[in-house]
Order: C-alpha cells, then sequence, then structure tokens
C-alpha cells in the first residue's frame, strides 16, 4: 500500500498508507480531516459527496469495480488514479476568509435547511455555471436532478444558481 | 455540562463561572428559578379530546410548566450572550429563532447571541423536539428567562454608576445611562450581575411592537457553515469540536439480514474478517426491544447483526463485505404490502349507512409505507467508560434516548451524557435513535470510542417507516347542507414509545396503548368545517415492521384524506373548490376556522390573479389548521403527460400568529410542498416478503429539481398583536403544518387536470 501526494484544496496533502481503490470520499474524510464532502448513499445516487477533480464535478463515494456508476461521467477517480489533479471541496472555494459567490448567493437566498446536501448542491451548481456562465430553468433542472436535498430546497437553489451566474459574469 | 467553545477573542479568559448565567437548579451556579407546585402544576389543563380545542402542543406546553424557566443562558465575559436550547435543531431552524427572541427580549446585539444545542436534561423530563412544538413551547420561557438576565443587567450599572434603573437604555448589547455618558457593554457588566441576589421571576414581556428582531426576515445563523463545510454534523466530529471528544473514535458499520428482523444463526468466518487490514473488531450486537412493554405486546426491536470496527469507513464497509453470515428469516418473511393492506381494509370500522333521501360520497384511499430518508444516515458517535457512557446523537428525545441506551449498557441513566449535533434533517426519525444505542454496544464490547454510521440501505431496509394507513370516508348532504362526515382510519400502529411529553410517557404506554393512541389521534387530527355530524377514529394493528411519526404524525395523512375528500365534495355538489371550504368555514365554530378562511381567501385572489390555467394544466387547492397555525396552498400542475406530472408554480398563504422569522417559515412551507409531492405522487417504500424493495434514493423516488416548482411564493400574515399579550396563545407551531395540505394540494390539481380519483399513492405507481 503506498503513500499518496494529493493536491487537496490547493494544499499538498500526504496520507498515509493506502489501497489504491479507496475512494476519495473516505481517504479526504478519515484520513485527511475534510469533513465538508458528505456521505449521504455511497454509490453515488444522491451528489452529497460532489467535489471537484480536474474542474469537473465528481462523485467521490464511487467503489470503481464494485458500484455502477449511476450518473454517467459522475465517478471520481480513486486515490490511486487521481494523481496530482486537483481536489476541490467545499471547504477549498473561500480563500482567506472571503466567500465565492455562490457562496454568497447560498446565504443571501437562504438556501439551506438542514444543509447536509448543501456541499454538494454548490459544488454541482458551480461546474454549471462554469460550462454555462447564463444557465436557463431547464439547464438548472439538468444539471441538478442528480442532487437530492431531502428538505426540499430547490427553489431556493434555483435562485441562489441565477443569482451566482449573475455575480460571477461581472457588472 | 460540557462547554462548546465560543468565537474566539484574544486575551479574555474563558473561565465564566464568576459571569451571568441564569440556569439550573441543583448548581451553586443558580441564580434563581420558578417552579409551580405540584398542586399548580396539577390545575394546568390535561390531555384533550380534540385538537380544537386542546391540542398535542398544549400538552407539551402543559407538561413543561413545571420547570419551564429552568434553562441556561448565560452573558461571557466576551460580551456574547450564550443561550442553551433544550431542542434539536435538524435544519428547521430553531436555533436562529431563539436567538432572535432572546435578542429582542434583552435588547442584546443579534451578531453576539449563539444559541447552543443544550446536552440532555434530565431535570427537564419532558423535553422533546417533535409536534411543531418548540416555539409554542419556549416562547415565553425563553424570553422571561431574557428579561431576568436584562433587568439584572440593568440593575448591576445602576449600582455601579449609583443610578437609578430606570433612568438605564439598553441597546444592542449596551447598557447606557445617557445624563451621565456612561455605558458598559453586557459582557463587562456580567459579574456584577451574578452576584445580585435576584430569583427568576415572571417579568412583563416587551409587546409587540416594541420588537424589532422578530418578526423581521433572517437568514440562519449556520448559514455561512453551511456553504463553506465548517458546519459540523455528528460524523464530522473531532477533537476539539466538543470538549470531551474522544480521539481516535473507530468508524463502525453493521451488516444486516437481507429481511426486517431476521437474525443471527452463525457467523462461518469471523477470524479471516478480523484479520482483514484496518480491521480493529468485529461484535455481533444484539438490539433486544428493551422494556416491560414487550413482555406483553409483539415487538417493534429493530434489525441489528455484526458490527466491525476498523480505521477507516472504507475498511469497514469492506470487512463488512466479506462477512459471511448464515441468517434465520425475520418474522416479516412471508408477508408483503397486500396481506397488509388486506388486513388493515378489513378490520377497519364500516361506514354508516346514509338514508336514501340524503346525497352522500365515498372514499377510500391507502397511504403506502415511507421512510423518512433524512439525508444525514443515522449514525452516533459513542464512548463507553467503565458504567459511564458519553453518546454524541442527535436525539428528539434525549431522556427517552439515554434510558434506552443505559439498559442496553447495565448502567444507570443517571451516567449517560448525551450531547446534541445539529443534524442533517430527521422529519421525526430521530425521536428514536438505534444507531446510538448500537454505538454504545459496540464502544462497551471493543473498550473504544465508536463512530457508528449506518449505510443509506440500512438506513431504508431497516429503519422506521410513516405507518402504511387504509382510510374510509363517507359524507353525506341534502340541499347543499352537510350532514355528515365520517373518517374511519385502519393503521399500522405508530410506535410512540418515546412518549409525547406527559400525554403519554413510556411506562403508561404497556396497559392502554389503543387508548393512547386515540388521544394522539385525536389530539392532532381535526376537521374545521362545519359537516354536521364528525367522527373519525383510527384503529390501530401492529405489524412487525418498525414504525414511527413522520412529519405530522397522523395529520399527514388523515388530514391529507379529508382535504382530498372535501375537494372531491365541492366537485361532487358542482361548488367551486375555495369557496365550497370557505362557506363550511364560515359557519363553523371551529376556534381554527378563521385563521384557515383568511389563508383561503389569499389563495383564492391568488388564483383570480393566476386567471385560467392553461390547456393540460390544473390548479389544485387545500388548506389545513393544526399546531394554532394555518396555511393554505395553491399549486399548478402541468399533467399535459399523466405520467410525468410536473408542478409548474405554487403560493401558499401562512398564519402562525405570531411569525418570529418569516424566512424560516417560508423555508418550512415550501419544503412541506416538496414532502407532500413526493410521497403523494412518487415516493414510497414497498415490503415484499420481509425486505423493503427500495435501498435507496435510486428507487425510493425523492423529488428532484426537475420535478419541483420553480416559484413556491409565500404569503406570511402579519402578526397578530393579541396573541403576544400575557396569556395569549403566542405564536403557533410551523414545521409540520404544510404538510398535510400541501400534499392533498397536489392529488386535488392531478385529480382535476387528468380527471380521475387517484386512490392509492404514490398516485405515479398506479398510473
Amino acid at each position: 500500500m503506498p503513500v499518496y501526494n494529493l493536491n487537496v484544496n490547493g494544499a499538498v496533502r500526504t496520507t498515509p498508507d493506502v489501497p489504491a481503490d479507496m475512494p476519495l470520499l473516505w481517504v479526504l474524510r478519515d484520513l485527511l480531516g475534510v469533513t465538508g464532502p458528505k456521505y449521504g448513499c455511497g454509490v453515488g445516487v444522491c451528489g452529497a459527496c460532489t467535489s471537484h477533480v480536474a474542474g469537473k464535478a465528481k462523485r467521490l463515494c464511487i467503489r470503481k469495480n464494485v458500484d455502477a456508476e449511476p450518473v454517467p461521467n459522475s465517478a471520481a477517480p480513486q486515490v490511486g488514479d487521481v494523481g496530482n489533479q486537483p481536489i476541490v471541496t467545499i471547504e477549498g472555494l473561500a480563500v482567506g476568509g472571503e466567500l465565492h459567490p455562490i457562496q454568497q448567493a447560498w446565504i443571501d437566498e437562504d438556501v439551506a435547511s438542514c444543509g447536509f446536501c448543501q456541499p454538494g448542491q454548490i459544488m454541482r451548481a458551480l461546474a454549471l455555471i462554469a460550462a454555462n456562465p447564463n444557465p436557463s430553468d431547464a439547464d438548472i433542472d439538468q444539471a441538478m436532478k442528480d442532487n437530492v436535498c431531502r428538505c426540499g430546497t430547490y427553489v431556493r437553489i434555483r435562485a441562489a444558481i441565477k443569482a451566482a451566474a449573475a455575480a460571477m459574469s461581472g457588472p | 455540562m460540557a462547554r462548546r467553545s465560543e468565537p474566539n477573542e484574544a486575551g479574555l479568559d474563558t473561565t465564566r463561572r464568576e459571569f451571568l448565567q441564569v440556569l439550573v437548579a441543583g448548581s451553586s451556579l443558580m441564580i434563581g428559578g420558578v417552579f409551580l407546585t405540584k398542586e399548580q402544576a396539577a390545575a394546568l389543563p390535561g390531555p384533550g379530546n380534540t385538537s380544537d380545542v386542546l391540542d398535542l402542543g398544549d400538552t407539551l406546553v402543559a407538561a413543561e410548566t413545571a420547570y419551564k424557566y429552568n434553562l441556561t443562558l448565560e452573558v461571557t465575559p466576551h460580551n456574547r450572550v450564550r443561550f442553551e436550547l433544550p431542542r434539536e435543531d435538524k435544519g428547521q431552524g430553531i436555533a436562529t429563532t431563539f436567538a432572535m427572541v432572546i435578542a429582542d427580549e434583552m435588547d442584546a446585539d443579534y451578531d453576539r447571541v449563539d444559541v447552543e444545542l443544550s446536552d440532555r436534561r434530565a431535570d427537564r423530563t419532558t423535553t422533546i423536539t417533535g409536534g411543531s412544538s418548540t416555539v409554542r413551547t419556549l416562547w415565553e420561557p425563553a424570553r422571561t428567562v431574557a428579561a431576568n438576565a436584562r433587568l439584572r443587567l440593568v440593575t448591576a450599572a445602576a449600582a455601579r454608576w449609583g443610578v437609578l434603573p430606570t433612568e438605564i437604555t439598553v441597546k444592542k448589547s449596551l447598557v447606557m445611562h445617557e445624563a451621565t455618558g456612561r455605558a458598559a457593554n453586557f459582557g463587562e457588566l456580567s459579574a456584577e450581575a451574578a452576584a445580585l441576589a435576584l430569583p427568576v421571576v415572571p417579568l412583563p414581556l416587551k409587546p409587540l411592537a416594541d420588537y424589532g428582531i422578530i418578526g423581521t426576515p433572517r437568514g440562519r445563523k449556520n448559514a455561512r457553515a453551511i456553504v463553506t463545510g465548517a458546519q459540523k454534523y455528528t460524523m464530522d466530529l473531532a477533537v476539539g469540536d466538543t470538549p470531551d471528544f474522544p480521539a481516535n473514535a473507530k468508524p463502525t458499520v453493521v451488516l444486516r439480514p437481507p429481511d426486517i428482523k431476521g437474525h443471527i444463526v452463525s457467523i462461518n468466518n469471523l477470524a479471516a474478517v478480523q484479520a482483514m487490514p484496518g480491521v480493529i473488531g468485529v461484535v455481533q450486537i444484539d438490539l433486544p426491544d428493551r422494556g416491560a412493554v414487550d413482555l406483553l405486546l409483539p415487538s417493534f426491536p429493530q434489525s441489528t447483526g455484526v458490527a466491525v470496527a476498523a480505521d477507516t469507513f472504507f475498511h469497514a464497509l469492506a470487512a463488512r463485505d466479506a462477512l459471511d453470515v448464515t441468517w434465520a428469516p425475520g418474522p416479516l418473511a412471508s408477508t408483503s404490502d397486500a396481506q397488509i393492506e388486506a388486513t388493515l381494509t378489513a378490520i377497519n370500522l364500516p361506514l354508516t349507512p346514509v338514508l336514501p333521501i340524503f346525497s352522500s360520497l365515498d372514499a377510500t384511499f391507502d397511504f403506502p409505507y415511507v421512510a423518512h430518508a433524512p439525508l444525514e444516515v443515522m449514525n452516533a458517535v459513542a464512548h463507553v467508560q467503565g458504567s459511564s457512557a458519553t453518546i454524541w446523537y442527535p436525539s428528539q428525545t434525549p431522556n427517552y434516548q439515554a434510558g434506552q441506551i443505559a439498559t442496553a449498557l447495565g448502567i444507570p441513566e443517571a451516567n449517560v451524557t448525551m450531547h446534541i449535533p445539529f443534524a442533517g434533517g430527521a422529519f421525526g426519525r430521530h425521536l428514536f435513535g438505534e444507531s446510538a444505542i448500537e454505538a454504545a454496544l459496540v464502544s462497551q464490547a471493543l473498550g473504544l470510542p465508536i463512530k457508528l454510521m449506518w449505510t443509506r440501505n440500512d438506513d431504508m431496509r431497516h429503519g422506521r417507516f410513516r405507518p402504511r394507513t387504509h382510510h374510509a370516508l363517507r359524507a353525506s348532504w341534502l340541499a347543499g347542507t352537510t350532514l355528515t362526515f365520517e373518517h374511519r382510519v385502519a393503521a399500522a400502529e405508530m410506535d410512540l414509545r418515546h412518549g409525547y411529553g406527559d400525554l403519554f410517557l413510556g411506562p403508561g404506554y404497556n396497559g392502554a396503548h389503543a387508548a393512547i393512541e386515540q388521544a394522539a389521534f385525536n389530539a392532532t387530527v381535526s376537521v374545521p368545517y362545519e359537516f354536521g355530524v364528525t367522527t373519525q377514529t383510527i384503529l390501530n394493528q401492529r405489524f412487525e415492521v418498525p414504525t414511527c411519526s413522520w412529519r405530522s404524525i397522523y395529520s399527514g395523512t388523515t388530514n391529507c384524506a379529508n382535504e382530498i375528500f372535501v375537494d372531491r365534495l365541492a366537485l361532487a355538489q358542482g361548488a367551486d373548490d375555495i369557496q365550497f371550504r370557505l362557506d363550511h368555514l364560515a359557519i363553523s365554530t371551529s376556534l381554527a376556522a378563521p385563521a384557515i378562511t383568511r389563508c383561503l381567501q389569499q389563495v383564492q385572489a391568488k388564483r383570480n390573479a393566476w386567471g385560467p390555467a392553461p390547456a393540460g394544466h390544473a390548479y389544485g387547492v387545500a388548506a389545513h389548521g393544526e399546531y394554532r397555525s394555518a396555511v393554505a396552498y395553491l399549486v399548478e400542475l402541468d399533467a399535459t403527460n399523466p405520467a410525468n406530472p410536473r408542478l409548474t408554480r405554487a403560493f401558499a398563504a401562512v398564519d402562525v400568529g405570531i411569525p418570529i422569522n418569516p424566512k424560516g417559515l417560508e423555508a418550512q412551507v415550501q419544503g412541506a410542498l416538496i414532502d407532500g409531492w413526493s410521497v403523494m405522487v412518487r415516493a414510497s417504500n414497498h415490503l415484499d416478503n420481509g425486505v423493503i424493495r427500495e435501498g435507496s434514493y435510486s428507487d425510493f423516488l425523492w423529488a428532484r429539481m426537475n420535478h419541483t416548482p420553480k416559484t413556491i411564493e409565500v404569503y406570511v400574515f402579519p402578526a397578530d398583536p393579541a396573541r403576544a399579550l400575557p396569556g395569549g396563545q403566542g405564536p403557533g407551531g410551523a414545521g409540520e403544518l404544510g404538510l398535510p395540505p400541501g400534499s392533498a394540494a397536489c392529488v386535488n390539481a392531478y385529480s382535476r387536470a387528468t380527471g380521475t380519483q387517484p386512490s392509492r399513492f404514490p398516485i405515479l405507481e398506479f398510473v
């Protein structure tokens, strides 16, 4: 079992000896203390663990060769495959205490109820806006349909995505 | 009691023993407390027969009366006000609500008020987060304690400056004597205030008009923590997050039987699994039902199995998957939904025949089992040391939970400390806490702190469910006058052993559970309309499928069924759905009728403004009064494709008497509609020979972004000042209020859009 140097939220983080097929969710949560990505289903169907790997929204929980990939191209590489691709979790969005515009939009719209799904929702939404700076309602439906919010905050998430997209496009 | 860290402000000692605390009996720090005598408490209203006159929330208020001011409020040397809320915040926003309430009554700086979730309080016996009762039970006590704290700070300042207390003003945590220009903040006065020998007494509280924070929309206090990933849920806790959190709590998962309550015959490869990488221990856990109740009645025990503790959850899950266990089937091995539905239909009381000269309408409804499925799975951290246990679990019933844990461990209940972390949803599920009992048992067996997590499959296949119910309704009328309204419910029994205040404490449950369930039913369901002779009954049948209250207890099915049926009554009589309701409210003596009427009038105006629904679309309406609150919904449904309907927009009008945080209230009303849409149209659980078919959100079809309306507008009625007067009703409850009518409005819209009359839910399963 090797040791890996991961690029997590802009810093090099060194793992202890871990199996190469360990999902990043558990590497981050149990070994590196990065607990923003949540366990909600363990099989890639709820999106609570969504984070960015090399700029793409990926589900960190999926076990390669064990679980199916319920959403196409959503599985993150596992610890042995990720190399030095940048991993960005919800903790990596704010820089020096300065919130990312999407975080501010989430606060302004008071999106969260229990908040457990919101790190994944925000990371998924950010990838949407990066690919599509002015998403329509249909675009939002399509991009966000694989992230569950059990409290039913969808109307607020939608409003926050639009506000964030506007803020990020600049004046 | 453990102290949680407060925001760091350098240079100040965090020992606060000498600073102002308004708290609990039995401590040298006690400054005061008002306690009623047993006789005074006994004179309070007891459980009632109808929710209209005296509902569950009233009984919970009464149950807490004897120790209602026994609350902890502290002014720290850092000039922060710290209030310990003896409830669970699981996203409904009560920590923010009470920060607003405390700040307003104390004239504190809202940004300097911190509300923390209290550890288990053994001296607050009936503490429960349920029945939408938190604001109702703590509204007056929290303000009174805040007013007492304010009085002490003013008194201390007056003494320090040699001025009259009446010359002193307080604003944003600053105590001022304007004539002499002197000022001190709360923190600076705290030590002197603490030295005053004053009892906590009922004080005049502010009239509504004097509040500047209550009634203003506020975002959640922990919104920033949530969006930065800093919010800690139970499984995120680490050393330093709470003072006594153990190092090295071991990730643990449990292999469970394939069916509900299957049990272990043998573990066939124990040694091999124990030798797997990262594995620390393998423990067979046994969670028999605890308590005398089960000596007499069929039981409700949960499925348990074989726990694996390891270095990481990855290792624990791998070892769990490698376990080879021979199972014996559980008691439901040959039971499926069809038998349960047939049993409920068969046992239900017959409807009363109607004379042929009257017009009448019948309907039946069948509601399925539904998992709570909060996004945070069941979990807990436990550290058992000798005869003491420290537990981190976001319980809605900490004292009941502590008793369960103590019994399982064989230790005194007094030795069980429970910390209550913020939770990722609950919806009633945390009224029980099997994961906490399991974590404690594994910790005891291995002599290590344990961080135990259920998988989503565990949560859905071995959890608890909203009980399946069968409803039969009949109404009769003559010349436009409704003469009878009858609703007979046969239900899979709801497990209520956690108690709801003094209404039905665990021990009393044993002998009289049928009466208790009827009382609970009566305390939560009502018909607000004048429908002549009105009868509602519930008959319970216990099955081995574990159950639990699910957002709005009995109302989510019973009052939802009523509101669907009322819509059909209007249709049968050729009446407009809103006008029919208004007409039957106008002549009603129900105490809830005026508020429901106000809400429906808003809905009526909104529907007029929206104009006729587009082709293939329809509007659906429903209303509900409970918890001394009322709400009405209007939804617009696109059923162009009846197999793939979607809400396109929605509106709700809500009257809670005194809206403390309109923004939080809106979130509850919006979320309840999404819950209603999910359970009535999309999601359910199925029992197939003792196995719950669904395993995760892939087949438990909870609504997603693409199934939900783009807007849900909420109109919040302004406060009624009379309700804030001494002896007034105070604010009503809100958390569960929207679920019954939110559910019914979706069905009513579907019915009107498609010309069908769904009787089995979720609708899309039967299209």
